[in-house]
């Protein structure tokens, strides 16, 4: 299908380009800061003079675009800093230096990154399973007890801030029951079964909220589809309730489904960020949340850029195959 | 057409026929008939009740959520309160917190107004917003449409999680918090509630009441006024509705990360930061937080489903429970009006099968 | 043995009962329409003979016996043998009807695989043979295809397709033209008459056009409320009906071949379109909806602008009026070039639904024209209002109704008050009948007529049913692909049409009388052989 081709390509422009918004509103937005970005930067005990050094460093006195344009290039090209005596090189995605330590941020992003993607993929997984096939279920015993009893337990799920339901996770089954041991991180390359072990109950904090989102959306969109004329039409030629609901109904849920995972990506995040902080899980989120508060502001445009790298992708790839669930997209 | 018909079919089906004359008594009517919302109803007005009236029930209990009390407290053991339950007493209905010995009562019922106040200010400023830019991406030229499209489109793409914690972050401390929070909150996450709205104004634009007020000579702004906006209004209630226990959650999870509301001021949330250090101590540390909480939004939530059910009778009721099996092969049993062949508004050729996609998802 | 056997068949919705103690009986191979205006509970008889009502909350009274299945009293598993493999239902709405996730070929095979033991594989191949026989070309092909990538008369072609997949004894078609245009409509009908005859199948065809059941059918049973009116041959109840209602059904039934009466007196010209252009979409996708169409209106005549769907008819519609900007030529109101809306140019919509604002009252609606112009005085307004709607045939007291209060003819004749109250020179009427009964029909025609004659206006009618323009309009222009192709007074284009297009057009319409339809079917055949 050439329209396909032009589509993926529109898509792809179209990322890049949302990419590059978010890089420069990121960048203002942090960067012009109501109030002395220096001090701020330097911490309210520095010293006039120590403020003024910071400035220096950072180039306050340039214009914003050519700061701008400074981060953009050490973004492709890497940037070299003076540390005072010696000068350090920052490779090419290069996200500057952390006020604090000194330390490279891709560097720092990079230890953290397997934390988090551990978190969420395993998390998505298990969300999937279970809220896609609770909405199957409850779609499928559509007015009976079974149906009423799923859709309340959903209700409450959807209720419930993933720092609650962690919070009561980690008390019952570490504290008191004792069936696990308070998470500890351990990477899935050191032992895969301790990694799994430990992310257990991560995993189900972060999975079940969004499990009864799409548990509820699932259904919903199943019914939506049953009520279709289509489906009419397949009754109506003999095809079983199994049939119609696993086949037609379930493949109309299908796209909506696929969107709302786009969508969803960006809250799982802000959960990720609850969950490492409340697990101590040495991920991302736990880093930000770290940096926010000692206002290392490299760190935070760092780490907030590359979270919105990757809803962003996330989104582009659920474009792509919202497209392929549902191919008239493509030509509207 | 036999309007006693489709009354009848409506009953068997539960679905009524057109709101049409709409307006507040029928929506009342409508929200009555389901419990559960009402019940839902009861509860966010008793805890509107509980926020607006904090200072008068603290005053009632004789404490205020910011004094500390040393003498409830045991430091020899780390903070625990003293007595049973974590200082249950005449004086402190709920208890007090470990380590500061404040009012747990007070402390719970403040959070309430913070938690509330904060939400539903972040709601009212992602409504204006939200509501602005859809109607003038819909009506506004292709120039002006393209390109608040692009902005929603990047300002959905943002998590906005990640971004309230970092702008949190930079701004100074003087500016009063709970309405920097809502502020934030307010203003990353109007995304949606704009992409819905100019889906909706495009329909109504296309509607012919809409050309035929034109005809009859009204100015755009009369007839945006008159026949576009009340049409809107339902759409962005059920939206809100859905937006204002989920600003809660977000409020509350800044607060437990230690950058939303700063103490001293009370907050759901940030109780919830130290509760499991004390839950064995003062289980109620943890409980009540988290308890109202989860009221709080589940009712909210009830709530959001209710009123979208009264405003939207026909969509709502496939999705309410209990609709019974098989009702797909209904339809047909209507007595179907002679469907004139399709003719788009603007004539637009019909053959070319374009529209229409099952959600109105990210298909942007 | 009867093919169908329905014996006082009663359906109850709730409270009310749609169908009345009907019975009727059907041979094998015949043909039989169930006639009837909405409301009459046609396809509610369609429905309950597959027992598509179990489990609805209707309650269905009666016996039924279909294909010697007795279909109230018979299993889940007997039902589904029954529903698509012995009496196969083709719907009204072909692009809704099919699930528009699937490849046509695979829905086609699910249901042959649902009544016969057969391996994917040749269940694919029966479909494809079945889409072959309904006139799907490249049908191996094709199959592959989903439903949105097939026209509106293609994918009612694979819906007949499906139909016959399983070889029933008897098709059940609901409403199986109403969404489609006049030519695909013509094409449908042969399709249908042709299987008849060779696969020898028994049809029940349900629907509000009594042409459409003239061209198909042996026998007619004309339903109102449930009950039956009259059942017989089709040549004895179209041609000499016994009952009034039959009567006064055929009489509002718009004919292609009656001129219309003469009508009064023409004026000078008010309206006048000289090169009118209009674009939709840009770059690749761009295409000229209207593409230089000229014409003009005289004060105290009929334009009328048939055409298909797709062919710009709406949208010179709504440039007449200024509802739309053309992208070139212009429009002249009294000789004088004019740009936007003004009121002495009204117009009458196609949904009585949609035109209506159903958060407002008719009174407030139909006194928009008046404020607008700058009235204040509420009591004036009121007597006004009050006053057009008793023209147009309602109440004074209607005024403080919602639209939902009243039926659609009655929300027609509301649009006219309102196009009234601005107290126009010319009314633009967009398919103003083509949603109503046809009874109502008539009546919203006949009222256009007198107010015409009453008032002097000038009316431009657009519609897609040649009878109906034929009936309403003194000059005739026809549209395809966003042009002209022929125009003049209406007699001349409807008796002598010079068009090949527009000799096309007529030729699909169907005819009341039976004879002339078997005569049209054949020179149909002539003209698409041609």
């Amino acid at each position: 299908m050439t329209g396909f081709g032009g589509f993926l390509l529109r898509r792809a422009v179209g990322t890049v380009i949302t990419l590059l918004a978010i890089s420069v509103i990121v960048y203002v937005v942090f960067y012009v800061t109501p109030g002395n970005v220096a001090q701020i930067t330097c911490g309210p005990r520095c010293s006039p003079a120590q403020v003024h050094q910071v400035a220096e460093q950072l180039h306050l006195g340039d214009p914003l675009y050519a700061r701008y344009g400074d981060f953009l290039q050490g973004l492709f090209t890497g940037h070299d800093y003076s540390t005072g005596t010696s000068v350090e090189h920052c490779e090419a995605p290069c996200l500057g230096l952390s006020y604090q330590t000194d330390q490279q941020v891709t560097a720092l992003i990079l230890t953290k990154l397997p934390v988090s993607l551990s978190l969420v993929l395993g998390a998505m997984v298990l969300w999937l399973l279970l809220g896609v096939g609770t909405g199957v279920l409850s779609a499928w015993r559509r007015g009976r007890l079974s149906e009423r009893v799923l859709t309340a337990v959903t209700l409450a799920g959807t209720a419930t801030p993933v720092f609650v339901i962690g919070l009561v996770l980690m008390i019952v089954v570490c504290g008191e029951l004792r069936l696990l041991p308070f998470p500890q991180y351990v990477a899935l390359t050191d032992d895969p079964e301790q990694w799994a072990w430990n992310l257990l109950l991560p995993w189900l904090s972060l999975a079940l909220i969004e499990a009864a989102t799409f548990a509820r959306l699932t259904r919903a969109a199943m019914l939506e589809t049953l009520a279709e004329d289509h489906i009419r039409t397949f009754r109506a030629y003999g095809v079983g309730e199994r049939a119609v609901i696993g086949r037609h109904a379930l493949r109309g849920a299908f796209a909506p489904v696929i969107a709302l995972n786009a969508n969803n990506v960006g809250s799982a995040v802000g959960g990720a960020v609850l969950t490492e902080t409340l697990f101590g899980l040495p991920g991302i989120g736990q880093e930000l949340v770290h940096a926010v508060k000692v206002v290392d502001l490299p760190v935070v445009v760092g780490m907030v850029l590359v979270i919105g790298f990757f809803v962003v992708l996330a989104n582009a790839v659920a474009d792509v195959l919202y497209a392929v669930a549902d191919r008239r997209v493509v030509l509207a | 057409m036999s309007e006693a018909l489709v009354a009848a079919e409506a009953a068997v089906t539960g679905v009524e026929p057109v709101p049409a004359a709409s307006g507040a008594r029928q929506f009342w009517r409508r929200l009555r008939t389901q419990r559960a919302a009402l019940v839902a109803a009861a509860v966010v007005a008793l805890l509107l009740l509980v926020a607006v009236a904090a200072p008068l029930l603290t005053a009632l209990e004789g404490q205020d959520p910011n004094s500390y009390h040393p003498a409830l407290i045991d430091s020899a053991r780390g903070g625990v309160p003293i007595g049973p339950f974590g200082g249950v007493s005449a004086d402190h209905w709920l208890g007090v917190e470990p380590q500061t010995g404040r009012d747990l009562f007070a402390r719970l019922v403040h959070g309430a107004r913070v938690s509330l106040g904060v939400a539903l200010a972040a709601t009212v400023v992602q409504v204006a917003i939200g509501v602005t830019v859809g109607v003038a991406s819909a009506l506004g030229s292709r120039w002006v449409d393209q390109l608040l499209s692009r902005v929603t489109d990047i300002i959905v793409a943002m998590p906005l999680m990640i971004m309230a914690l970092a702008l949190l972050a930079i701004v100074p401390s003087s500016f009063p918090r709970p309405v920097l929070v809502a502020l934030v909150i307010g203003l990353i996450a109007w995304g949606n509630i704009a992409r819905i709205v100019r889906a909706q104004t495009l329909t109504l634009k296309g509607l012919d009441h809409v050309a035929a007020a034109r005809l009859s000579g009204w100015g755009p702004v009369r007839v945006a006024r008159r026949e576009l906006l009340p049409g809107l209004a339902a759409p962005v209630i059920t939206y809100a509705a859905l937006l204002v226990p989920m600003n809660i959650t977000v409020e509350a999870a800044l607060s437990f990360l230690g950058v939303g509301v700063k103490p001293p001021t009370p907050s759901w949330g940030q109780m919830l930061t130290a509760a499991d250090v004390w839950y064995q101590a003062a289980p109620q540390y943890l409980l009540l937080p988290a308890g109202a909480l989860f009221v709080t939004v589940l009712a909210l939530t009830v709530l959001g489903d209710g009123v979208r059910t009264a405003l939207d009778p026909r969509a709502a009721s496939r999705l309410r429970v209990g609709t019974g099996r098989g009702r797909g092969k209904k339809g047909q049993a209507s007595a179907t009006a002679p469907v004139p062949p399709a003719v788009t508004p603007t004539g637009a050729d019909k053959s070319a099968p374009t529209e229409q996609h099952p959600t109105g998802g990210t298909a942007s | 043995m009867s093919l169908v056997r329905v014996t006082d068949l009663t359906v109850d919705f709730g409270g009310l009962r749609a169908v009345d103690g009907l019975s009727f009986t059907l041979r094998p191979g015949a043909a039989l329409a169930l006639v009837g205006e909405s409301g009459s509970g046609k396809s509610t008889v369609a429905s309950a003979l597959l027992g598509l009502h179990r489990d609805t909350g209707a309650r269905v009274g009666g016996a039924i016996e279909v294909a010697g299945v007795d279909v109230q009293r018979a299993g889940e598993e007997e039902l589904r043998g029954l529903r698509g493999g012995r009496a196969a239902m083709v719907f009204q709405d072909p692009l809704s009807s099919l699930d528009p996730y699937y490849a046509i070929g695979d829905q086609i095979a699910e249901v042959y695989r649902v009544h016969h033991r057969a391996s994917r594989r040749a269940a694919r191949a029966r479909a494809v043979e079945v889409l072959d026989r309904v006139g799907i070309p490249d049908a191996p092909r094709r199959s592959r295809s989903r439903p949105h990538e097939f026209s509106g008369g293609m994918r009612q072609r694979a819906l007949i397709a499906m139909a016959l997949a399983c070889r029933p004894d008897l098709l059940i078609a609901d409403e199986p033209t109403t969404a489609l245009d006049v030519t695909v409509q013509a094409q449908i009908l042969d399709l249908l008459h042709t299987l008849r005859e060779e696969t020898g199948t028994g049809l029940l065809l349900v629907t509000h056009d009594v042409g459409v059941a003239a061209e198909s059918v042996d026998e007619v049973l004309v339903m109102r409320h449930g009950r039956v009116v009259e059942h017989g041959p089709v040549a004895d109840v179209l041609g000499s009906p016994a009952e009034p209602y039959t009567r006064a059904l055929l009489a509002a039934v718009p004919r292609v071949e009656a001129a219309r009466a003469p009508s009064g007196e023409r004026g000078e010209v008010v309206l006048e379109a000289t090169g009118l252009r209009r674009e939709f979409g840009r770059g690749k996708g761009a295409f000229a909806a209207v593409d230089d169409v000229s014409l003009t209106v005289r004060r105290g005549e009929t334009l009328g602008i048939v055409g298909e769907s797709g062919s710009g008819k709406t949208t010179l519609g709504r440039m007449l009026v200024g509802l739309l900007e053309p992208t070139a030529g212009e429009v002249r109101y009294d000789g004088r070039a004019r740009a936007g809306v003004r009121p002495d140019v009204q117009m009458v919509f196609q949904d009585p639904v949609s035109s209506l604002n159903p958060r407002r009252t008719v009174g407030e609606s139909v006194a928009d024209p008046l404020r607008a112009r700058g009235e204040r005085d509420e009591r004036l307004i009121r007597a006004r209002v009050g006053e057009l709607l008793e023209r147009v045939g309602l109440e004074r007291a209607h005024q403080d109704r919602y639209p939902h209060e009243f039926s659609g003819g009655q929300r027609q004749r509301v649009g006219i008050a309102r196009a009234l109250a601005a107290e126009p020179r010319v009314i633009v009427c967009d398919e103003p009948v083509s949603a109503l009964d046809v009874t109502t029909q008539a009546q919203v025609v006949a009222l256009l007529g007198e107010l015409q004659r009453e008032l002097g206006l000038a009316l431009v009618f657009v519609a897609h049913d040649l009878a109906v323009v034929r009936q309403v309009s003194d000059r005739v222009a026809v549209m395809r692909g966003g042009r002209i192709v022929e125009s003049g007074p209406a007699d001349q284009v409807y008796d002598a049409p010079r068009d090949p297009y527009t000799r096309r057009l007529l030729a699909a319409v169907p005819s009341l009388d039976p004879a002339v339809a078997a005569t049209r079917r054949t020179a149909r055949r002539e003209l698409t052989e041609v």
